[in-house]
């Protein structure tokens, strides 16, 4: 089998040099240079440049109709809906029409102005009139831009301070997460990295009496719907980032810091499951899980890593929970009572 | 300026060698000092070239395989199987470190190794000597160690790969503790050890040059050219350069302190780690700082990779319009624009990292302000294009496209400069889509148009058109083919550097955009075949070059169709015009050479 591949690369490299030759024994007959340009080549280059811009043009509404559907669905958290507004904004009315119009000049003008030996170019070498419009003009833009996502941007960064807020603690380590609750006292217990083993993985400093009562959770995560939630993200070994995309929230989890971010989840598990973009995104789902021959599934929030941690990086997530304050509380209850009985168990 | 620079040893060395050049002999030259340790600025050029064109092969090869992974997780490839073997492909199922690994090879040979080492190194090298009208380098000497440092460090980059725990793999971006930690990755172990040494020497390489092209430029012009006469190219390598060598040292204090922290027991960049069932003794450290070091480079390194590609195109769209370039000194202007503000604005790379969010705004206000600069160089080049007469040679064609692809990639850069919308799309392919097509694409066919334009004068015979049409084709919409798609994964969540989708159910509905993506990189492999084989072929068997194939006004090609030492025979050419009087009304031919005395009364066009 190799010998035969073998002779055909063969057979191809003599087969290519004799046209070759060929090619080369004709050039001296031809006229125009292989290297030279003709009124055709311009003419037919020029065209294609114009057939180019209609396809690609084409092709991006195509993309758009066809896959638009597949982005995340509508924000889930409060602050999600203004960072939502101001990207449809951004997109609609600055990034799309530039990224169109400027793409359609320009190949239109290389169409338009293709070469010819009886063109001559015109003489132009600036308009000072022209160049502050394009100065100005996206100036002005910016301006708009930089207003809007500067005030977003403080609203969302800023510090947590309800009153009512629930602090959670992420916690990341390769590969997995543990998500940190205050317990009765709601208030989480200091960590010491040093004293991470046993049964004390997430590193409580067992010096703290507020951390005794901390409830930890590993592959899913409840929060009740409309209270602000504060997540302070902490990491074992390596810079991990939590990302929730369906809250429009993200942050790295760096090792020796604690960083933080908070939102105000405004949908529970279940909205989203009624929701209809989300139904018919995950029969989308479900149709090529059938032909991957996966069961079916339904919609939960997700946490993933994303920030590369290494070789499990792509396999590294917790579900989230939304649900009402009482659901909420049943289910921390039952955390809690989980957390009593081991202990039971370890005191006997 | 230039005219005490005139009399160079050069010059009555080689000025009576001219006749001769051409046949392959010249005098006082061994193949060694020729072909190999030579300090003459083409040859340099050349070896740069080469060495580039092996290495995008290399990143390209690699880029292949894990689009491959990506678009058809968990099959089988024999391809796969033979390149990396059982232990990296069991069955022809990719290794998820090797994924990482050549993920981060790949980016990194492409961002150091192909589009600073190989675009700057081969176009500065060939273009300032020629285009200021001077005889070679400042420093011949420094040049040639600028080259083989950057060989050495290509070599200890390629031979990383064939080591027993493979090469780093932590990303291009290297980011401790994840590459500080050899228990946290096989890849941070000597794989990443030699990627600091190899990054080493190339920030020693690029040093030389750039201080060499810094000094060429101010010191060497010809009697006449004034800063203000100088060709674009000339400009942007100066730009890049002196961004460089004030960037790069950074990034040297940043590796060598990881090389401490990995070899020595330092704790730069380490702080509370347990990892391998130990707690670590490192304290006090912060990756951040890491992040703010790497991106003090990491962002001018973006300018420093696009703007030769700039420089390049304007110069060739001028040209091949067969019209001035609109706005000369806006031209100018907005590169140094770009140029400073690259250096502040590295912070939004780090919106997400923990960085205090104050800091975040203040270099939202600065990366949008290069937003202004970009939009006057498109707007400068779309209508430099208006009225002309354009020449759609290889070379044109891939400068359009680079106009094309700067446009389309960086209005998705006013979404990511953008901190509060950046919080759902950082990480994700939304970004590899963007720089890919800003910063990749870009400057590769600026890379591209500069090979197709100046081959004439590096290897003095013609690239095929035919080849070069199909190339350009080829290339131009696999690229897009490639990159596109990647926008609306980006919209749908998906991190990059995942090993594979299929874990989450939620990107189950996206494989097929992941096969359109690869479809395309496989097309557009198998298209730089194309220009592997017009490439190499014409180097032999081209076409001769003519003095001046494509009418141009440049200085280059005033030289003779030879090389030679010092590249004018007899004295160095006096310049009167700026470089862009073409189709000037009054004018016989539709170019006026720079070295054509101004008529009385003409006014020079670089003077407005």
């Amino acid at each position: 089998m190799k010998l035969l591949v073998l002779l055909a690369i063969l057979l191809l490299i003599i087969a290519g040099h004799q046209l070759l030759r060929i090619i080369e024994l004709s050039r001296g007959l031809k006229k125009t240079k292989d290297w030279e340009l003709t009124n055709s080549d311009n003419n037919a280059m020029g065209k294609l440049m114009l057939t180019f811009m209609i396809l690609f043009l084409l092709a991006f509404f195509w993309q758009t109709h066809r896959w638009i559907d597949r982005s995340l669905p509508g924000s889930a958290s409060e602050h999600g809906l203004k960072i939502d507004w101001l990207w449809d904004v951004n997109m609609n009315y600055i990034v799309v029409p530039v990224f169109l119009v400027t793409n359609f000049i320009l190949f239109f003008f290389a169409y338009k102005y293709r070469g010819n030996t009886n063109r001559k170019a015109t003489f132009f070498p600036h308009s000072n009139t022209l160049e502050m419009i394009w100065t100005i003009v996206p100036a002005i833009a910016l301006a708009f831009i930089i207003i809007f996502g500067l005030k977003y941007w403080n609203e969302i960064m800023a510090d947590a301070e309800d009153p009512n807020k629930l602090t959670i603690e992420l916690y990341a380590k390769q590969f997995d997460w543990t998500a940190r609750y205050g317990g009765k006292d709601g208030k989480l217990g200091t960590t010491d990295f040093k004293q991470i083993g046993g049964t004390n993985q997430v590193g409580l400093d067992t010096n703290d009496v507020l951390g005794h009562d901390d409830i930890t959770v590993k592959n899913e995560f409840h929060i009740p719907v409309g209270r602000e939630i504060e997540l302070l993200m902490r990491s074992r070994d390596v810079i991990h980032s939590a990302y929730l995309p369906h809250f429009r929230a993200q942050m790295n989890c760096v090792p020796g810091l604690i960083t933080a971010f908070k939102f105000k989840p405004i949908k529970t598990t279940e909205d989203m499951r009624k929701d209809p973009y989300v139904i018919h995104m995950m029969a989308a789902i479900n149709k090529q899980r059938e032909k991957f021959g996966k069961d079916p599934v339904i919609f939960d929030y997700l946490l993933l890593c994303n920030k590369i941690c290494g070789e499990n990086h792509y396999n590294m997530q917790m579900n989230i929970v939304v649900e009402s304050e009482k659901d909420y509380n049943a289910w921390m209850a039952k955390e809690q009572a989980k957390k009593t009985g081991k202990a039971a168990v370890a005191s006997k | 300026m230039g005219t005490k620079h005139t009399e160079t040893a050069l010059e009555h060395e080689h000025a009576t060698h001219h006749d001769h050049a051409h046949d392959h002999d010249e005098h006082h030259e061994t193949f060694v000092s020729k072909y190999i340790f030579s300090m003459d600025h083409k040859m340099i050029s050349r070896q740069f070239l080469i060495t580039a064109i092996i290495m995008a092969c290399v990143a390209m090869t690699m880029s292949m395989i894990f689009r491959f992974q990506l678009a058809w997780p968990g099959e089988k490839f024999a391809f796969v199987h033979a390149i990396l073997g059982d232990k990296w492909a069991k069955d022809g199922i990719l290794d998820p470190n090797m994924y990482l690994a050549l993920v981060t090879i790949h980016g990194t040979l492409m961002v150091f190794m192909v589009l600073t080492g190989g675009l700057s190194g081969t176009f500065a090298n060939l273009l300032i000597p020629y285009q200021i009208g001077a005889r070679d380098m400042a420093s011949g000497f420094l040049n040639m160690l600028s080259y083989w440092f950057f060989f050495v460090s290509s070599s200890i980059m390629l031979a990383s790969c064939f080591i027993e725990d493979g090469p780093a793999s932590g990303g291009w971006t290297i980011y401790p503790p994840l590459s500080a930690l050899p228990e946290a990755m096989p890849g941070s172990k000597l794989g990443m050890t030699m990627w600091l040494i190899s990054m080493a020497l190339f920030i020693i390489s690029s040093l030389l040059g750039g201080l060499n092209y810094i000094i060429t430029v101010i010191n060497l012009r010809t009697k006449g050219m004034k800063m203000t006469r100088m060709p674009l190219t000339c400009w942007a390598f100066l730009i890049t350069a002196i961004l460089g060598v004030l960037s790069f040292p950074v990034l040297f204090s940043c590796a060598l302190l990881l090389i401490f922290d990995r070899s020595f027991g330092t704790s730069f960049y380490l702080s509370d780690i347990y990892i391998g069932g130990r707690p670590l003794d490192n304290v006090g450290g912060s990756p951040i700082l890491f992040e703010h070091l790497f991106w003090f480079l990491g962002h001018p390194e973006v300018y420093i990779v696009l703007l030769p590609a700039l420089g390049i195109t304007s110069e060739v769209i001028s040209t091949m319009s067969r019209k001035p370039i609109f706005g000369y000194r806006a031209m100018i202007g907005s590169m140094l624009a770009i140029g400073f503000l690259s250096f502040i604005v590295w912070g939004h790379h780090m919106y997400m990292t923990g960085m205090n969010p104050f800091l975040g705004s203040v270099f939202v206000f600065t990366t949008l302000l290069i937003a202004i600069p970009s939009a006057v160089k498109a707007f400068n080049y779309i209508t430099t294009l208006w009225k002309g007469n354009i020449q759609f040679t290889p070379a044109m064609m891939f400068s359009i496209g680079l106009v094309s692809s700067f446009i389309s990639g960086g209005v998705t850069g006013i979404i990511l400069a953008d901190s509060a919308l950046d919080i759902n799309v950082h990480d994700t392919y939304f970004v590899v889509a963007h720089f890919h097509i800003v910063m990749g694409l870009s400057a590769i066919f600026g890379m591209f148009a500069g090979v197709y334009h100046w081959f004439p004068k590096m290897f003095l015979r013609m690239m095929n058109k035919k080849l070069g049409f199909l190339h350009f084709w080829i290339t131009f919409i696999s690229a897009y083919g490639v990159f596109f798609p990647q926008h609306y994964l980006g919209l749908a969540g998906v991190p990059r550097r995942y090993y594979t989708n299929s874990n989450f159910p939620m990107f189950d509905n996206l494989v097929d955009i992941n096969e359109i993506c690869t479809i395309f990189a496989i097309i557009g492999g198998i298209g730089q075949l194309v220009f592997l084989f017009n490439f190499f072929y014409s180097i032999f068997r081209g076409e001769k070059a003519p003095q001046n194939p494509w009418n141009s006004n440049t200085l280059e090609w005033t030289t003779p169709v030879a090389n030679i030492h010092g590249n004018w025979p007899g004295k160095l050419p006096v310049v009167h015009r700026w470089a862009y009087d073409y189709s000037k009304p009054g004018q016989e031919h539709d170019f006026v050479p720079q070295t054509v005395p101004l008529a009385e009364g003409e006014h020079d066009g670089g003077e407005h």
